[in-house]
């Protein structure tokens, strides 16, 4: 039986939290533009062949990373082209896109199932590694998993410390307001569309290249999609919430697997199946500090208000709402 | 800086909103666009503003002909709007609203705004704290911080689109005070309204329209009965209250403390009489529509009781107050009221009650035709109700009120509606309250409509009744102040 070890067990929470996180990242700057990109699931496992047929094929890591990042890009525009400028539903073109997408990658993919490919190497941080227990937590990893992490202040403070930042949220909130703020609604949600669609590809390629190495069928990123979408709403809209959600979910996966030998009589199928309905509980509680009573409660402690205001989750007010220009 | 339209045309499909408007903007000037709802001002002022493009026409900026294809072309120009649906971001601060649209490139300079916002308000003397989040402002202070806003950006023309629905008599003394200062400035202010003494007290000459045309200019003085002349076909007959015998307790409210809305409700004690018809006054969100709600069973109280007539109702639900035959009209027409996506034959259909496992629809047919035409609905039984226009969403709203209604609680009953519609509205709802002995409690947010029809007033302030008044006992400024805060 394995050993357990905090310090193993929080390197490893990093570690395959990764692309779960990047895709979040993605999908939540998306979703902030008002955007809802439902291709996910499917998008991340065609970028997940994508990375890993590109390596394989030219040696090159780093063009694997950047080729699966274009075709993210490319199935993200096709849900912002038909739900901006032609008022399609987002969620019918994002469904039936992650379907496709799915079949496509195990259709391409097949040849190059079950081989051995290029991996994203180890890459200890010198110096910072030899920090105690934080060390091997945090820097003892691969490129990705330090991208990942970078990622999460990049993108919050992107969305909450800049001007254009700003305009995203502005964006997400009331199109039309931002229309008269000399805003293009249509270009910018266009455009953080693809970003968080770059972003979701680098995802994929992680999965494929480093976290679940290999290309097959099943890979074993099917239905890491559906929980990031979750988890965005988990996070509320929010790149750092989101992302403690991500590491929980995957601490709650990685201890699964602890139970699964310390409890041999319970079938494995609790353990893989409890970190869902746990998400959904932590989720009730955190609504559950949102209630007009309980905010009533902290209207005179300023540090229970900040602490319920930040754990406030709205969704952007024109979520899934395409800007519609003023005529009809 | 002038501006002259030119024969400005905007058809919507076969709608003609504008059909030939031309007239001219002084320098340093209030002018006045003025006519019923529907009569095409809100879309003129938004081709004027470039948030909507004109069909045909021409406008002149000083005599050069000029071209928008969006509000960022009309900025820079110095034209620049408020709109009429508030144009801002209630989930960010006052701040970042303010810095929106000014802003640009990557640096952050949340400070140097800060210090700008502060000179226009201190400048203004309107008082807006940098971090409050929008939604917890009045509708008064966010017009104030747009405002600061367009200045900021170098409008020399402001227009203006309805601004004093929704405000206070004191927010309304401030707005026009600035407005004043700014047209001294050189600046030139169009105000859109269908509040003629608005008009009267502020402006300087005035265009009114009907049916998306111009049927009339006047410089000041003004001649009101001629401009309402031009304003609407027909005089209508202003209702007058209805003299009233409270009869015994309908609805009583004992201590009651709701939460919702901006403010909620605060330890509420109320009683009120069969027969009475009551207005509520206060500004938009300062716990009218909490009360209402929770009179209806929407909202339930976490202290207090509420009992209709004798009944303890605390803590039951809207069916359990419906059987007690309440009814409850919102304001938010396509939120709460109506159902968008069915037609008006549809919502017939679900107000029927029989039992039977198919809908009687030669029934529905019949009825959504006699209200299409007893209540004037420009529409058929097939029409969607969202592309009803909002003047006739409410008038279908009112239709639903059932004939065995006892206690009628109308959220602005006349929101959207024209005064002749409004008139209309209330001679029949005053029928109505005689011939079934029934209470009315409705909101306003114009005053002047709630003396005419209440014969009491209660008025709300900050989540709580600070007055509880006979109309007969009371005036106009004594509300005015008393909406204010001040009792």
């Amino acid at each position: 039986m394995e050993e357990f070890n905090l310090t193993i067990l929080f390197a490893s929470v990093i570690a395959t939290a990764t692309p779960i996180l990047l895709a979040t990242l993605g999908e939540t700057i998306s979703e902030k533009s008002g955007i809802i990109n439902l291709s996910l699931d499917g998008t991340l496992l065609l970028c997940a062949m994508t990375g890993f047929v590109i390596s394989y094929e030219t040696n090159s890591l780093i063009l694997g990373f950047a080729g699966a990042a274009v075709v993210g890009a490319v199935i993200s525009s096709i849900v912002g082209v038909f739900s901006i400028y032609l008022n399609q539903s987002q969620v019918a073109v994002g469904f039936v896109l992650t379907l496709m997408a799915r079949d496509l990658a195990y259709f391409i993919g097949n040849p190059y199932s079950r081989i051995q490919g290029p991996q994203v190497a180890h890459m200890p941080i010198p110096f910072l590694e030899d920090i105690p227990f934080l060390g091997s937590v945090f820097f003892n990893h691969n490129f990705t998993v330090y991208f990942s992490m970078l990622m999460i202040f990049a993108c919050w403070w992107y969305i909450y410390k800049t001007p254009y930042g700003l305009k995203l949220r502005a964006v997400g909130e009331h199109p039309g307001a931002a229309f008269s703020r000399a805003i293009n609604p249509r270009k910018s949600q266009m455009l953080y569309v693809i970003a968080g669609g770059l972003i979701i590809g680098i995802a994929g390629a992680t999965f494929s290249l480093s976290t679940k190495a290999g290309w097959g069928r099943p890979q074993g990123a099917e239905g890491t999609g559906w929980i990031a979408l979750a988890l965005v709403i988990f996070g509320g809209w929010n790149p750092i919430k989101a992302a403690v959600g991500a590491y929980l979910f995957a601490f709650l996966q990685t201890m699964g697997i602890h139970f699964q030998s310390w409890f041999p009589s319970v079938p494995a199928q609790v353990f893989n199946m409890a970190p869902f309905p746990l998400m959904i509980f932590t989720l009730l509680i955190i609504n559950f500090f949102q209630r007009e009573s309980i905010i009533l409660l902290a209207k005179d402690k300023p540090l229970l208000k900040t602490i319920l205001r930040k754990l406030d989750n709205t969704a952007p007010t024109s979520l899934g709402k395409p800007y519609k220009p003023d005529e009809y | 800086m002038w501006i002259e339209l030119k024969s400005i045309h905007k058809h919507y499909g076969n709608v003609r909103a504008n059909n030939g408007v031309s007239f001219k903007v002084n320098e340093g000037s209030i002018h006045a666009v003025i006519g019923e709802n529907g009569a095409g001002k809100s879309t003129l002022m938004k081709v004027l503003s470039g948030y909507t493009s004109r069909t045909s026409g021409e406008i002149l900026v000083d005599g050069e002909p000029v071209y928008f294809k969006s509000p960022e072309d009309a900025t820079k120009i110095g034209i620049g709007m408020l709109y009429q649906d508030p144009m801002d971001f209630p989930q960010l601060t006052v701040l970042e609203n303010f810095m929106l649209g000014q802003i640009k490139g990557f640096r952050n300079s949340e400070k140097k705004f800060k210090e700008k916002l502060k000179k226009y308000t201190d400048e203004l003397e309107f008082d807006l704290s940098p971090n409050a989040q929008l939604k917890t402002l009045t509708i008064g202070e966010r017009q104030q911080l747009e405002i600061i806003r367009l200045l900021s950006l170098g409008a020399k023309v402001i227009i203006l689109d309805e601004p004093t629905t929704g405000i206070s008599v004191e927010q309304k003394d401030k707005l026009f005070a600035a407005l004043k200062r700014l047209v001294k400035e050189g600046k030139s202010v169009i105000l859109v309204s269908h509040k003629i003494e608005d008009v009267e007290i502020l402006c300087d000459k005035i265009t009114v329209l009907k049916q998306g045309c111009v049927t009339g200019e006047m410089e000041k003085p003004f001649d009101l009965e001629k401009a309402l002349m031009m304003m609407f076909e027909t005089e209508s007959k202003t209702p007058v209250r209805s003299k009233i015998v409270p009869g015994k307790k309908h609805i009583e409210m004992k201590n009651v403390s709701v939460s919702g809305g901006r403010t909620g409700l605060h330890n509420c004690d109320v009683t009120v009489r069969r027969n009475e018809i009551i207005g509520l006054a206060g500004l938009e969100g300062s716990g009218q529509g909490v009360f209402l709600r929770c009179a209806t069973g929407l909202l339930k109280p976490y202290s207090g009781s509420v009992s209709l007539n004798g009944k303890n109702m605390t803590g039951k639900n809207i069916l359990s107050y419906q059987k007690e035959n309440t009814v409850f009209l919102p304001t938010n027409r396509l939120e709460e009221g109506l159902i968008p996506g069915l037609t008006i034959k549809e919502h017939y259909s679900l107000r029927q009650k029989s039992r039977s496992l198919f809908v009687d629809g030669a029934k529905a047919s019949s009825d959504s035709k006699e209200n299409i035409s007893k209540y004037n609905i420009k529409g058929d039984p097939r029409t969607l109700v969202e592309s009803l226009s909002g003047g006739n969403q409410q008038r279908l709203l009112l239709s639903f009120i059932p004939d065995d209604a006892e206690l009628l609680l109308l959220e602005n009953p006349t929101r959207g509606l024209d005064i002749g519609s409004a008139n209309w509205v209330w001679e029949l709802l005053q029928d109505f309250s005689k011939d079934n002995n029934s209470t009315i409690i409705f909101t306003s947010p114009e005053i002047d409509e709630i003396l005419m029809i209440a014969d009491r007033v209660l008025v709300f302030f900050d989540g709580k009744i600070i007055k509880d008044v006979k109309t007969d006992d009371t005036n106009l400024d004594e509300i005015g102040s008393a909406i204010a805060g001040k009792v």
